[in-house]
């Protein structure tokens, strides 16, 4: 099981990267001259009033009306199909990465979060269903799957050239419900921060490109959606997200205090926890100030994902602690 | 927001105390601002990071020891800046001090202004109503202000009436939710700030067996902190005896699960309680935590004289399959009987390395499993002077490196592998004999009384962050006019205007949809109700 399990996610990884090239593609072929971008900018422009007035409260975009509403010559009818197949290959990925996540659960015979491999496998599990759950939602923003696909094929790789561990039973210390919630908390929040990651660093394009910057990577988000919306949908992602991280960094704690005595002492990982509470809380309170441009915000959330990364993966590499977990 | 708007102390006359006071005021108004809570919140963040980089004092003292050894001219100065105490150094507590009073300062207004907001209600209608976000003409033949107060009511607005218009709005959980979480982030650090001054901790190693009981005293503690509002004599009583210690372990050595069974004395009653990691044993007045085990070889060791004494030592880990490292000390060996005279250089120590599975290949000198499943004692012995009585504090789990090394206490023979029940006899006819092991375990006590208040402020600061973030503050304004063009009998017009005090793309819906019920409402008569409807987004 546990080797059924690696190939899943080799596999997993290898159609993930499938996805990541087709959306490439997507982009490739909207840069195709202009008739192209004359094809594409009325369609962006329904796709921005689509995202920036109703809003995902509002009833579903109909999966059509971004792709196929516009009378395009052929050169946009194949980048929509190349973005098909992407969307397609994600969901396959997924698919197969569930599989990864659980045939490695029965080898253990536990939920799959023992170690940072497996707790990198199920936070980008996570980040994948809330990508496809805010797609169905938002149709106009499958470009941005690029990215997605990029994180995960990235984050998906470090856990299994770095941090991959064999199959193994759960340490005393991590036997305790709170433990369960801890990670699963972890989890989830971490996998929304990445979405929003990933938004937030083509919001930051896109407004780059809106401003007229042409030079190397903004033209990267010619493509994305208006960056308001970005901009509203990263906030969104991380308002939702936040919560959740504040919830696992208390149900550590609780679990924390019948572990060792204490619910907070400090050690890496609870101080990165914390800085990287701090930071998000920063990224809040920026977007509420009024005095703070959008821009400026987003940079404090990025931030706050890279602090998380430095837990996530620096901490288990640098520094020892309490946390008998990274197994390696 | 806290608005504050008296600057008259700018403008006063430039009296001496005045522009003193303006200066205070500027300074508090500074604090308190949105910018410098976030600049604020950088630096705690930031100045969190050392923290993690250089070892702590109370997290690891072995590291920073360690570290001190390794760079021992750059140790003290990074020292003496409290990097190795970061998080009780001056530098971090002036952040989070200045944060709370921001915190404290910018959130008090905004809880007068708040509550005086619930009280009075939303404020009268914008002159324009057609420049709000939202806007919508419906014809109303009665221009009954009273029942579209009743309408907004029903839908659970807060609806304040005045002549011709109603102001209405919703959403005040959210302000209600956000107070919340910013006061409970100051329960928080109370609920800290409590622990760490009435709160003490202390680490005990246990021996299994009657004969190594511990009482709750500061002097049966092997490592203890108090805090600085706690006495030795405010530790309850209550004494402690492990009667035994279950370890499981996986094939590979992992350990899977650990029991420990203690008899607890307290008040005159006696009663057995189990306990183990992640569920520790919860006495009145302290927390007991299991944070370690291992095993204590026994040893009887028989002098010159013939007097036999057994010795317990608990030999430390040095690695995960338990093979263990101690040593055990017979300074009262070779005592004459007759004279009681003690020659100080025929004390005795023997050196031990504790396998609790020996390896089929004998050369491993390491233990192949952490079970006892073919337990074996190698002993090194010692003769001579143990050096005792100098007065410096030993490490009880080896020899005192000097007195070998003057050559005061001397190695005798060579090393003996031996198994349970085997006896060795030395050189000078004394003999020595490996009885069993005894469990131990190592036990964190514990007492911090800020816990509950730092568990409920958890509880609060979430439930409130949930209201502030899913919560939508919006307001809506319906003014009645006469219609100016009218020609049907008493017909009126009624404005209906939206502002989204927050980000809310669904507020146009909501509007619409208000729009819509007010118009089923009113529109009576068989004409068609007007309607125009703004849809531009408004942002906070
Ligand atoms: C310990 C420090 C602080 C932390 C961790 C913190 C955290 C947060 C977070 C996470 C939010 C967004 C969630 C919400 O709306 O409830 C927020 C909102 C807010 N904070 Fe703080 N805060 C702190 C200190 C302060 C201070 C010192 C001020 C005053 C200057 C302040 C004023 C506000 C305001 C006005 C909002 C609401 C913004 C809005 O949505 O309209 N906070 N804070």
């Amino acid at each position: 099981m546990g080797a059924l399990s690696n190939q899943l996610l080799t596999v997993a990884v290898l159609t993930y990267l499938v996805a990541m090239v087709c959306h490439a593609a997507e982009y490739a072929f909207g840069t195709r001259g202009p008739v192209a971008r004359a094809a594409a900018r009325p369609r962006r422009e329904l796709a921005a009033v689509g995202a920036g007035a109703r809003g995902t409260a509002a009833a579903p975009e109909p999966e059509t009306a971004p792709t196929t509403a516009s009378a395009t010559p052929a050169d946009a009818k194949r980048h929509a199909l190349a973005g098909r197949i992407a969307l397609a290959a994600t969901v396959v990925a997924a698919v197969l990465h569930v599989g990864a996540v659980v045939t490695r659960g029965i080898a253990a015979r536990r939920m799959t979060w023992g170690n940072m491999y497996e707790f990198v496998l199920t936070l980008t599990l996570v980040g994948v269903v809330a990508w496809l759950v805010v797609l169905t939602r938002r149709p106009a923003i499958r470009r941005l799957g690029l990215f997605v696909t990029l994180a995960l094929v990235l984050l998906l790789g470090v856990a299994g050239m770095v941090l991959y561990t064999p199959v193994g039973p759960l340490m005393p210390a991590l036997k305790s419900v709170w433990f369960i919630v801890h990670v699963s908390m972890a989890a989830t929040a971490s996998g929304i921060f990445l979405l929003g990651f990933v938004t937030g660093v083509i919001y930051l394009l896109r407004a780059g490109y809106e401003q007229g910057k042409r030079s190397f990577p903004y033209p990267l988000a010619r493509w994305a959606p208006e960056s308001e919306a970005l901009e509203r949908l990263t906030f969104r992602l991380h308002a939702f997200a936040f919560p959740i991280w504040t919830f696992a960094i208390a149900s550590g704690a609780v679990w924390a205090e019948a572990a060792w005595g204490r619910y907070w002492g400090w050690d890496p990982k609870e101080t990165w926890s914390f800085i990287s509470w701090v930071v998000y809380a920063g990224y809040l309170h920026a977007r509420a100030t009024p005095s703070v441009k959008r821009r400026t915000a987003t940079w404090i959330a990025i931030l706050g994902f890279l602090t998380m990364m430095m837990n996530l993966i620096g901490v288990n590499l640098f520094f020892e602690g309490l946390h008998s977990y990274s197994g390696l | 927001m806290t608005q504050v708007e008296d600057r008259v102390a700018t403008t006063a006359p430039p009296r001496r105390v005045n522009r003193f006071v303006a200066l205070l005021r500027n300074g508090w108004r500074q604090l308190t601002s949105m910018r410098t809570a976030l600049v604020l919140l950088f630096l705690l963040a930031l100045a969190a990071i050392p923290g993690s980089v250089f070892p702590q004092r109370n997290v690891n003292a072995d590291d920073v020891q360690a570290y001190f050894r390794e760079h021992p001219r750059l140790a003290p100065v990074l020292d003496r800046l409290g990097a190795f105490d970061v998080f009780a150094s001056p530098w971090f507590a002036a952040v989070y001090l200045l944060l709370f009073t921001s915190l404290v300062g910018c959130i008090l207004p905004r809880t007068w202004d708040h509550l005086r907001a619930l009280r009075v209600g939303p404020p009268g209608a914008p002159r324009r109503l057609e420049r709000l976000p939202q806007y919508a003409v419906v014809e109303d033949v009665s221009g009954d202000v009273a029942a579209i107060a009743t309408l907004l009511r029903r839908r659970r607005w807060r609806v304040v009436v005045r002549p011709g218009t109603v102001a209405a709005e919703k959403g005040y959980l959210k302000e209600t939710g956000n107070i919340l979480f910013h006061f409970s982030l100051v329960g928080i650090l109370a609920g800290v700030a409590l622990g760490s001054w009435y709160g003490w901790h202390g680490d005990r190693l246990l021996i299994a067996g009657s004969d190594h009981g511990f009482c709750n005293t500061l002097q049966q503690y092997d490592q203890y902190g108090l805090g600085p509002r706690v006495h030795a004599t405010d530790l309850p009583r209550f004494c402690l005896e492990l009667v035994d210690f279950e370890a499981r372990f996986h094939e590979s050595g992992q350990p899977e699960s650990y029991r420990a069974t203690v008899r607890v004395e307290a008040e005159g009653t006696s009663r057995q309680a189990d306990f183990s990691v992640n569920a520790p044993l919860r006495l009145d007045g302290a927390n007991v935590y299991l944070i370690g085990h291992g095993y204590a070889p026994v040893i009887r060791y028989t002098d010159r004289y013939g007097r036999s004494q057994t010795s317990v030592a608990a030999f430390p880990k040095s690695d995960e399959m338990l093979t263990s490292e101690g040593v055990f000390t017979f300074p009262d060996a070779n005592i004459n009987p007759e004279t009681g005279e003690r020659d100080p250089n025929a004390q005795v120590a023997f050196q031990g390395l504790y396998l609790p599975t020996v390896s089929e290949d004998r050369t491993v000198s390491r233990s192949v499993h952490p079970e006892e499943r073919s337990p074996g004692l190698l002993l090194v012995a010692y003769r001579g002077d143990l050096g005792m009585e100098t007065g410096i504090p030993k490490s009880v789990y080896e020899l005192d490196q000097r007195q070998i090394e003057s050559g005061k206490l001397v190695q005798v023979g060579l090393s003996k592998p031996l198994r349970k029940g085997e006896v060795w006899t030395l050189d000078d006819g004394t003999t020595v004999e490996f009885l069993g092991t005894r469990p131990f375990v190592v036990l964190s006590i514990r007492h911090d009384p800020g816990e509950k208040i730092v568990l409920v402020s958890a509880g609060v600061l979430l439930v409130g962050l949930l209201m502030s973030l899913a919560g939508r503050r919006r307001r809506v304004w319906c003014r009645v006019t006469p219609a100016e063009s009218s020609t049907t009998n008493r017909s009126s017009v009624v404005e209906i205007g939206g502002l989204p005090r927050t980000d809310y793309p669904g507020f146009a819906d909501e509007f619409a949809e208000l729009v819509g019920a007010l118009k089923a409402d009113r529109a009576t008569t068989g004409h068609a109700p007007r309607e125009r409807a703004g849809t531009h987004e408004g942002t906070d």
